[in-house]
């Protein structure tokens, strides 16, 4: 019986640079960010990246990580956009952006994991999409009605990262929150070997059914190679129902960026050291809000 | 008291006015504006529409905006969006940056697409949904800088380019109406280029037309949009208690 119980550097040792990375979740919802973290400690660079994107996409474009980006957005959600993601943008340091339609992503990952060379879609047709990516095609229904529809090619993924509340040592892993996103497509598009799951809490099998019922059992252990312990591993995103959004975190987080000192304040504080380091640096700088929040009452 | 209503609650039900008619399908507002005018929809005239929470949830109701005391009566995460808009059983209204006279919409940036000037949020799901299912905007600030004779990207399909693909998509192709502060816009010409449909109390024509970046059908007579009922103000106060609706508005 195989236990995938690993570290996240372990996780990150069987990454190399050039590998093109699925991160689930979505905007500043559910994400991976402990794997984000231990990615970003790493020398591996030149990634291309798939992300419904939130900050792991901003703070992979921070660090000079991406060279190609296949999104269709990025988002903090209860801030609209994303700080690092607009600078490197209009900086123009993502060497490929490549943008589709929220629904193209979906189809190329689900065409990977069903093996296929591609998906026909209406999505994207007419738009901006077709312009900016020319190596798009289309092809004709092969019936009757001959409509012309796109064919969004399959996006293999060499290595894929989501984050879930719970998981056993094998690999079975739940949501128990509102949406599973398209964590399923992710590591199903992903080659096998690594394809990795951080979890809030790793339980036994025989209690996965304690906290939610079998409908949010979509992740089994053949789609996954690691099974990483991260309590709060998806902070500042969501993670519901263990916690919520860290607003206040995410607030600095932007502030920080808008300045190039600034941001190195906030990324020696946070993201210069390992997991737990991030973690308690994040309760003392709550700590200190809060003090500071009382001594001007 | 006068009897102007106030512009906000204007702009509510002008946003609620475009899914009048749409039935049992899932009314889906991108924004608090947009939100409102759909709950304000469900809540009088069109009872039937599907609403959600804007996470996963639809809910039965009248839920305020940011309200969580929600009665669920089904479950619509993102996969099942998607497949709802490909199943055209939705009417969207989204927000826009730039709109040109035929509909096309930019959400994505402005500048040139490979270096932009600002980057937004990128293209989501605008295509898909622009091809799909019935889409309407609103724009809270109607100035030549949004209403542009082209878009920096389009990220939502308009009446020119949807013709140019042809077949399903130019059969189906559905823009409905644009809200903004000054008035409400719709499609409902030979060609499909935007027209004038009410100008908001206290708005000239001359408002609309210089701050508008290209060639507007103008009605032969221009119509003011309307307040709201007695009913409506009620439910606007059950949905907005908090006034959301206002920060919404330059007035």
């Amino acid at each position: 019986m195989r236990n995938k119980l690993i570290s996240d550097t372990q996780a990150i040792a069987s990454l190399e640079s050039g590998m093109t990375l699925g991160i689930g979740g979505w905007g500043s919802r559910r994400k991976p960010m402990s794997l984000v973290r231990a990615l970003l400690r790493s020398d591996i660079t030149d990634l291309t990246v798939v992300s419904y994107g939130g900050p792991d996409v901003g703070l992979l474009c921070a660090a000079g990580k991406v060279k190609k980006l296949v999104y269709a957005f990025v988002s903090l959600d209860s801030i609209a956009l994303e700080p690092h993601f607009r600078i490197a943008r209009q900086s123009g340091t993502i060497p490929e952006p490549v943008e589709w339609d929220e629904g193209m992503l979906q189809w190329a990952l689900f065409a990977a994991s069903l093996r296929l060379p591609f998906l026909p879609t209406r999505a994207g047709l007419g738009s901006g999409v077709m312009d900016v990516n020319p190596t798009l095609t289309t092809i004709n229904s092969p019936y009757a009605d001959a409509e012309e529809l796109l064919a969004v090619p399959a996006l293999r993924l060499d290595a894929a990262f989501v984050h879930m509340n719970r998981a056993d040592s094998r690999g079975n892993a739940q949501y128990l929150g509102p949406d599973l996103y398209f964590d399923d497509l992710f590591l199903g598009a992903c080659e096998p070997g690594r394809r990795f799951v951080s979890a809030e809490k790793i339980i036994a099998t025989q209690d996965l059914l304690k906290e939610g019922t079998f409908h949010t059992l979509k992740i089994n252990r053949s789609m996954v190679d690691g099974v990483i312990h991260a309590p709060n591993g998806a902070h500042f995103t969501t993670c519901e129902p263990d916690y919520g959004r860290d607003e206040a975190f995410q607030k600095a987080y932007v502030d920080a960026a808008r300045d190039p000192e600034t941001w190195k304040v906030f990324s020696t504080r946070f993201l210069s050291g390992d997991e737990s380091l991030y973690q308690e640096q994040v309760l003392l700088w709550r700590a200190e809000v809060k003090a500071a929040k009382e001594a001007t009452k | 008291m006068s009897n102007t209503p106030a512009l906000a609650d204007v702009i509510a039900v002008a946003c609620a006015e475009a899914w009048r008619g749409d039935g049992e399908i899932f009314a889906s507002g991108m924004g608090v504006m947009q939100m409102l005018g759909a709950r304000l929809a469900r809540a009088t005239f069109e009872p039937d529409l599907m609403i959600s929470d804007g996470e996963a949830f639809f809910i039965a109701g009248d839920l305020p905006i940011g309200g969580t005391d929600k009665v669920v009566e089904g479950w619509i995460p993102f996969r099942s969006v998607f497949d709802t808009v490909a199943g055209g059983r939705r009417h969207v209204m989204m927000g826009a940056s730039q709109i040109d006279r035929y509909g096309n919409t930019n959400i994505a940036n402005i500048g040139p697409w490979a270096k932009p000037k600002s980057q937004l949020l990128g293209v989501r799901g605008g295509p898909g949904n622009t091809v799909n299912n019935a889409t309407s905007f609103f724009i809270p600030k109607h100035q030549v800088s949004v209403f542009v004779p082209v878009v920096d990207m389009v990220s939502g399909v308009g009446y020119d380019r949807a013709k140019k693909v042809g077949g399903f998509i130019a059969q189906r192709h559905d823009l409905r109406r644009v809200i903004t502060n000054l008035g409400v816009f719709d499609f409902n010409t030979p060609d499909h280029a935007m027209r004038l449909v009410t100008l908001h109390p206290g708005v000239s024509l001359e408002d609309v037309v210089s701050n508008t970046g290209f060639e507007l059908v103008l009605p032969d007579e221009v119509l003011i949009s309307r307040g709201p009922t007695t009913q409506e103000s009620a439910a606007i106060n059950i949905i907005d208690p908090m006034g959301l609706r206002l920060r919404e508005i330059a007035s």
